[in-house]
C-alpha cells in the first residue's frame, strides 16, 4: 500500500515535568488501513492520541492531517476535519437516551461547529433522525432506543460510543482501547462489528492490549516504548519481532 | 400549551381558595415566572449556576423606567429597551463569567452582579437614584408622549396604548406575555439547540470531540435567560413603575435559584410551580397573624387550640422563612428532582394503585391533591 498518509506525526515530543511521554515520535497512518499501536504501559500510547485529537498540544514538533497541519487547534475543529475518538472509558450523555446520544454527534456533522437553531423541533429533523437511527441499527442498540444511556452495561456503552463516531462519517478513527474490559462474548461481536467498518475502508488507528484483536483487524503495527516507535510491520513480522518481545512481552511467547 | 394559557389566564379564579386572588400577587406570580423560565434555560439546561441573574432583573427595571421618563408611558418600548439592555449585559458578563466552569463561573457572576449593586448605590447614583430609587417626576420629558398630547395634571401612569398596566389588566399582559415566552422556552427544549445544551451539560468534553464549539452555544443560552430577566425587571417597572437597587442584590439571585431548585431543575413547569410556592409563602403565609391561627384551630378545645396556635406560629407570620427552608431541605434531601418531580411519582403511584384496584379511590385522590400544591 503506497498511499499518502492521512495522519503525519513529525518529531512530536510531549514531556510532563521530567518525563518524556512521547520522545520525538514520528508516525504516519497511510489511508485505508487499520494500523495498530501496541506498547506497554506507559510508553505514550494514549498520550499520543491526545495530541492527534487537540487535547494536547505538543512542546515541539508537528501533526499533519489530510494534509493540514492540526498542531495546536482546539478540539472542535481537528474533530469537524474529521478525526473522531473512541476513549478507553465511554464518554457519553449518561443522562440522555441512546437517541439524543447518537443525534448530537449526528449534529455536529450536519450542522457544523456552531448553528444556533432553536426553534425549529427536533423531531422534525428527519435527516438527523434517519442517520442516527442507521447507524444505531447496525450496532444493534435498537431496542434500547429510548434508555437512558448512562444505565446500560459497559459493553453497550462502547458501543454506543462507536456509533456516536461513526455517525460523524470521519476519515479517521482513533480507538483506545475498544475492547478493554469487556467479556468475552461482547469483545467479540466488537470485533466483528470493527471488521465490519474495516471494509468500509475508514482509515482507523487502535490501541490494543488484546492480541487477539490486534491480530485479527490491523494491517499494520507500530510498538511504541519509552515514548517513540520502536519497530512497526505487519502483524505476522512484529509477532516474530525480536525487539518486541523484549520490550513488550518481556520474552514470553505469544 | 393551550391547556397552560387557560390555566394561567384563569388564575384570578382558582387562585381564590387559596386566598392570593388579586392582582398584585398574581403579577408576581407570573412576572418572576418569566425570570424563572429564563433562568431556567441557563441552569437546567446547561447546569451552569449563576449568581448574578438578578443585576439583569435590575438593568430592566433601570432601564424600563428610564424608558418611562424619557420616552414614552407606553410599556412597549420599555420593554424592548429592558431586554435589549440587559441581553448587552449579559453579553458582556458571560463572556467573562464563560471563561471558567463550576464554581468560579457562578463566583464570577456573583462578583459581577454585586458589582452592579454597590454602583448602582454610589458612582452610578445620577442614573439609579441611588438608595431612594429611580421614580417618575412630572418634569421628565417623555418626547414620544410630548409628540401626542400635552402633559397632563399630575404623574402619568404606565400604559398599553391606553390600558392602563396596574391591577387586572397589568396580570393579564403580563401573563401573555409569559405565555409568550414559556411557548419560546417550549421551543428550545424540544429544539437542537436545546438537546446540545443537556449535552454540555452532561459531558461538556465531549461535546469538544465531537466538534461542538461549546463557548458560542453558553453565551448564548447566557444572553437569552439574561434577556428573560431583563424582561422580567421590565415587567415589574412597568406594573410598578419604580426601580431600586435592592433589586440587584444576591438575595434576589438566591431567590430564583431556590425557585429553580424547588420546582424541579430542567423541567419546563417545575420552576413556575417554586415561583408559585415561594411567592406564595412570602406574600400570603408571611401575612398569617396569631388572631387567623386562633380562628382556623378554634373547632377545638381551648387548651389544644392554645398549644396549636403556640406551635403553628412558628411557622407562619414572621416565621414563613422556617417553613421555606424545611421544605426547601426536604425537596432537596428527598425529592432532588424538585417538586415536580414529587408530582410524578405521586401520580405513578395513583395510577398504578388506580389499575390494581378501584375500589377505595376518594382516600387517595386527597393525599394526590395536597402533593399537587
Amino acid at each position: 500500500m503506497a498511499s499518502k498518509p492521512v495522519l503525519q506525526v513529525s518529531n512530536v515530543l510531549k514531556t510532563f515535568g521530567g518525563l518524556k511521554a512521547l520522545n520525538k515520535l514520528n508516525l504516519s497512518i497511510e489511508e485505508g488501513t487499520v494500523h495498530a499501536i501496541i506498547g506497554p504501559n506507559g510508553a505514550g500510547k494514549s498520550t499520543l492520541l491526545n495530541v492527534c485529537i487537540g487535547q494536547l498540544t505538543p512542546d515541539t514538533g508537528s501533526v499533519e492531517f489530510d494534509g493540514k497541519n492540526i498542531t495546536g487547534k482546539a478540539p472542535h475543529e481537528i474533530s469537524q476535519l474529521g478525526i473522531s475518538r473512541v476513549f478507553q472509558t465511554p464518554q457519553i450523555f449518561e443522562e440522555l437516551s441512546i437517541l439524543q446520544n447518537v443525534m448530537i454527534p449526528a449534529l455536529a456533522h450536519l450542522d457544523g461547529q456552531f448553528t444556533f437553531n432553536a426553534i425549529k423541533d427536533l423531531n422534525h429533523r428527519r435527516d438527523v433522525q434517519d442517520e442516527a437511527m442507521r447507524i444505531i441499527e447496525e450496532m444493534n442498540l435498537i431496542d434500547q432506543l429510548d434508555d437512558r444511556a448512562g444505565a446500560m452495561s459497559r459493553g453497550n456503552k462502547r458501543r454506543l460510543e462507536l456509533a456516536m463516531c461513526l455517525v460523524q462519517k470521519p476519515k479517521l478513527l482513533l480507538l483506545d482501547e475498544p475492547t478493554a474490559g469487556m467479556a468475552r462474548a461482547d469483545t467479540n461481536q466488537t470485533i466483528e462489528i470493527l471488521q465490519k467498518i474495516k471494509a468500509s475502508g475508514m482509515t482507523k488507528v487502535i490501541i490494543e492490549h488484546d492480541m487477539n484483536v490486534v491480530f485479527s483487524l490491523a494491517d499494520r503495527v507500530s510498538v511504541l516504548a519509552q515514548g517513540t516507535i520502536i519497530a512497526e510491520g505487519t502483524p505476522q513480522e512484529m509477532r516474530e519481532s525480536e525487539i518486541v518481545k523484549e520490550a513488550y512481552l518481556g520474552g514470553a511467547k505469544i | 400549551m393551550s391547556l397552560f394559557s387557560a390555566v394561567v389566564l384563569s388564575m384570578p379564579i382558582w387562585m381564590i381558595p387559596f386566598g392570593a386572588a388579586y392582582p398584585d400577587i398574581l403579577q408576581k406570580f407570573v412576572i418572576f415566572g418569566v425570570f424563572a423560565i429564563g433562568y431556567n434555560i441557563l441552569f437546567g439546561l446547561t447546569g451552569y449556576l449563576s449568581f448574578g441573574h438578578a443585576a439583569f432583573l435590575g438593568v430592566g427595571s433601570y432601564t424600563a423606567v428610564w424608558s418611562f421618563k424619557l420616552l414614552s408611558m407606553n410599556i412597549i418600548p420599555a420593554i424592548i429597551l429592558s431586554v435589549v439592555i440587559s441581553g448587552i449585559f449579559a453579553v458582556a458578563m458571560g463572556y467573562i463569567a464563560l471563561r471558567r466552569s463550576g464554581i468560579y463561573f457562578s463566583i464570577l457572576t456573583l462578583a459581577f452582579a454585586q458589582m452592579c449593586y454597590n454602583l448602582a448605590y454610589s458612582v452610578l447614583t445620577p442614573i439609579t437614584n441611588g438608595e431612594t430609587g429611580l421614580q417618575l417626576a412630572k418634569s421628565d420629558p417623555r418626547i414620544i408622549d410630548r409628540l401626542f398630547s400635552e402633559a397632563g395634571e399630575g404623574l402619568p401612569s404606565t400604559t398599553l396604548f391606553g390600558i392602563e398596566t396596574s391591577g387586572y389588566s397589568g396580570f393579564y399582559i403580563s401573563a401573555v406575555i409569559m405565555i409568550i415566552v414559556f411557548y419560546f422556552s417550549l421551543r428550545i427544549f424540544n429544539s437542537s439547540f436545546g438537546l446540545k445544551l443537556k449535552a454540555i451539560k452532561s459531558n461538556q468534553n465531549r461535546m469538544r470531540y465531537l466538534g461542538f464549539n461549546t463557548k458560542p452555544y453558553l453565551l448564548t443560552a447566557f444572553v437569552i435567560s439574561g434577556m428573560y430577566a431583563g424582561l422580567a425587571g421590565g415587567l415589574l417597572a412597568a406594573t410598578d413603575p419604580l426601580a431600586g437597587a435592592e433589586r440587584m442584590q444576591w438575595t434576589a439571585s438566591g431567590e430564583v435559584i431556590l425557585m429553580t431548585i424547588l420546582g424541579g431543575v430542567g423541567t419546563l413547569f417545575g420552576p413556575l410551580l417554586g415561583v408559585i410556592i415561594i411567592k406564595y409563602f412570602e406574600n400570603i403565609f408571611s401575612a398569617v397573624s396569631q388572631v387567623d391561627l386562633h380562628s382556623f384551630y378554634a373547632f377545638l378545645p381551648a387548651w389544644l387550640e392554645n398549644s396549636l396556635v403556640a406551635i403553628s406560629s412558628m411557622f407562619v407570620g414572621e416565621g414563613w422563612h422556617l417553613t421555606l427552608g424545611l421544605l426547601f431541605m426536604f425537596v432537596v434531601a428527598f425529592l432532588p428532582g424538585g417538586l415536580l418531580e414529587g408530582v410524578e411519582i405521586t401520580f405513578k403511584k395513583l395510577l398504578s394503585y388506580f389499575q390494581k384496584s378501584t375500589s377505595k379511590p376518594t382516600k387517595e385522590v386527597d393525599t394526590g391533591a395536597n402533593h399537587g400544591e
